[in-house]
């Protein structure tokens, strides 16, 4: 018991170090990236490469003036920072980030809280930071920061129900919700990795993730040429950058969620070396690498969409998501229902490659009259419906 | 409709948002390895693809002739063309009648570097500059006296030459 309480402390110690000092670096990364991407250079002067720019902004943070507005709810307007920084971090506690640690006194799961319920747990919690945004544009009483916040629960909202849709094609595949039996499950080759059988569940997902996250292309609740920024115009100091360190850490959690749900947490490809016992300090390390590759691999994502989209009007982000992701996710859900009781039920195949496979072809054969649809369809259309 | 909004018709068969999605992150991607353009200033002050131009009219300089003396003979015609009227100009005359500048003070922040000194002086005395980095602490280092605009040593500009207007 005393054991499991120390290697819960240091768990909770190291990757709350680890991620608010990703996320110091992913600020950089985003400014250098885009600054490539627009054949600029971006921040190189403080430290080598602009590795400690960072740290000079952080510090700069910390000694700027807290603004108060006076006519702001002063109450809400401290917790609403805090409100959407907590659980943007609360929500890593439940992933696995490697393989079990071998110690002395026993293997130590690498995941902070190994709960059951992992995975409902992080939608929870996704659902909880929306309450930060909406009261911290309420609580400045500011009309752009209200109307960021509106946008941002209704934006939320929306496209949580397709995000929720989408990962039940993933909890029916895997008839668990615990984190680590997900892992364990999509462990057995490259193509059980769930992107493969549940090709399209991955992609209604990311576009999901990229709404619940507020990033570009929907970043309205912050769409700084009609809002001025939105729900944090009237932040300054420490207090905004807690916004800042949010939207970051949500990243990072939506990045990690997706490589855990689609693309088989730290299982290493074309080998079962690394999800076998005897654990080994070796194998944690290689896994703990291959869990960051991915999870970079997907920020880098993150930063490429949003240096390369236009934002969403607000009348097609709402259409995008009521009309077209809401009732994909439902018809997929109960394809991909019907699939899996067919192969499983009426043929008597066992969860393996095979399977994976023929769900993967069926999810190729959707995927063609899907993009087609999309590529030519109206969603994108003009803000009246024609007379 | 409360407010006449025109509504486009976007021609159904010619839209993309897939494609044209995925050749925007192509394009990105290209660039993300394209070599830059920026110039990183302190360190590097002209490129191959950019340097300041011959003509540029920066902050002056007084040329001297070989025994180190301003070439001025304080004949008062750059105070008398100066549209900003930012040259002061004492002159003064010695003992074999050659007249020179007992004071000679421009207020670089009155200037508008419009180059009419250069132009208009017939001894090529004074010069507008190719020169552009003038930090000064406090604001009356910005008069500049004789002694000052002798010591400069920044190039001089060209100016604008009517008989060969493109600078060839």
């Amino acid at each position: 018991m005393s054991f499991f309480l120390v290697a819960s402390i240091i768990k909770i110690v190291v990757v709350f170090t680890v991620i608010m000092v990703g996320v110091a670096l992913l600020t950089l990364a985003e400014r250098r990236i885009c600054a490539w991407m627009q054949d600029r250079l971006g921040p190189n002067r403080v430290g080598p490469q602009g590795l400690l720019q960072p740290a000079a902004d952080g510090l700069k943070n910390l000694v700027k003036e807290e603004t108060l507005p006076a006519q702001a709810d002063k109450a809400l307007f401290m917790l609403a920072p805090a409100m959407s920084f907590i659980p943007a971090l609360l929500a890593f506690a439940v992933i696995p980030f490697a393989a079990p640690l071998p110690t002395p006194w026993g293997d130590v799961d690498m995941v902070v809280a190994n709960l059951p319920v992992g995975f409902l747990y992080i939608l929870a919690f996704g659902s909880l930071g929306v309450y930060g945004i909406v009261l911290a544009g309420w609580s400045s009483n500011n009309k752009y920061s209200l109307l960021g916040g509106l946008r941002a629960s209704a934006q939320m909202i929306s496209y949580e129900i397709a995000m929720g849709m989408s990962t039940v094609a993933v909890l029916l595949l895997m008839g668990n919700v615990t984190l680590t039996d997900v892992i364990a499950r999509q462990a057995r080759s490259l193509f059980t990795w769930n992107v493969f059988p549940l090709s399209l569940a991955y992609f209604i997902f990311i576009v999901a993730a990229f709404a619940e996250t507020n990033r570009l292309p929907f970043d309205l609740p912050e769409a700084e040429g009609e809002l001025i920024a939105g729900y944090h115009t009237e932040y300054s100091a420490m207090k905004f950058s807690m916004f800042y360190i949010a939207e970051y850490a949500n990243m990072v959690t939506a990045s990690a969620l997706m490589t855990t749900l689609f693309f088989g947490g730290w299982d290493i490809p074309f080998t079962s070396w690394d999800n076998t016992p005897p654990w080994t300090t070796l194998k944690t390390l290689a896994t703990l690498a291959m869990f960051t590759a991915k999870v970079i691999c997907f920020l880098f994502l993150y930063i490429w969409v949003r240096w390369t989209l236009p934002r969403f009007r607000y009348d097609q982000l709402m259409a995008l998501g009521w009309k077209v992701m809401l009732p994909l996710a439902l018809t997929y859900l109960t394809v991909i229902a019907t699939a899996i009781w067919f192969l499983h039920d009426a043929l008597g195949w066992t969860y393996d490659t095979r399977f994976a496979l023929a769900l993967f072809a069926l999810n190729l054969l959707l995927a063609m009259p899907l993009f087609f649809v999309l590529d030519r369809g109206r969603i994108v259309a003009g803000s009246v419906a024609e007379a | 409709m409360a407010i006449g909004v025109k509504v486009m018709k976007r021609p159904g068969a010619r839209v993309s948002y897939v494609r044209a999605t995925l050749q925007g992150m192509a394009l990105t991607l290209q660039h993300l390895f394209r070599p830059k353009v920026t110039m990183q200033y302190p360190e590097e002050k002209s490129s191959r693809d950019w340097a300041l131009s011959p003509r540029w009219r920066g902050t002056h300089r007084m040329l001297t002739d070989e025994q180190g003396r301003a070439k001025c003979v304080a004949c008062g015609l750059c105070p008398q063309i100066c549209p900003a009227n930012c040259i002061k100009l004492v002159p003064g005359e010695d003992e074999e009648g050659n007249r020179y500048p007992l004071i000679y003070e421009i207020d670089e922040f009155r200037c508008v570097f419009c180059g009419y000194c250069q132009e208009v002086c017939p001894e090529e005395a004074i010069h507008v500059g190719v020169h552009y980095e003038n930090s000064e602490f406090s604001r009356d280092r910005f008069v500049y006296d004789l002694e000052r605009l002798c010591a400069q040593t920044h190039p001089v500009s060209t100016l604008w030459d009517p008989s060969d207007p493109k600078g060839e």
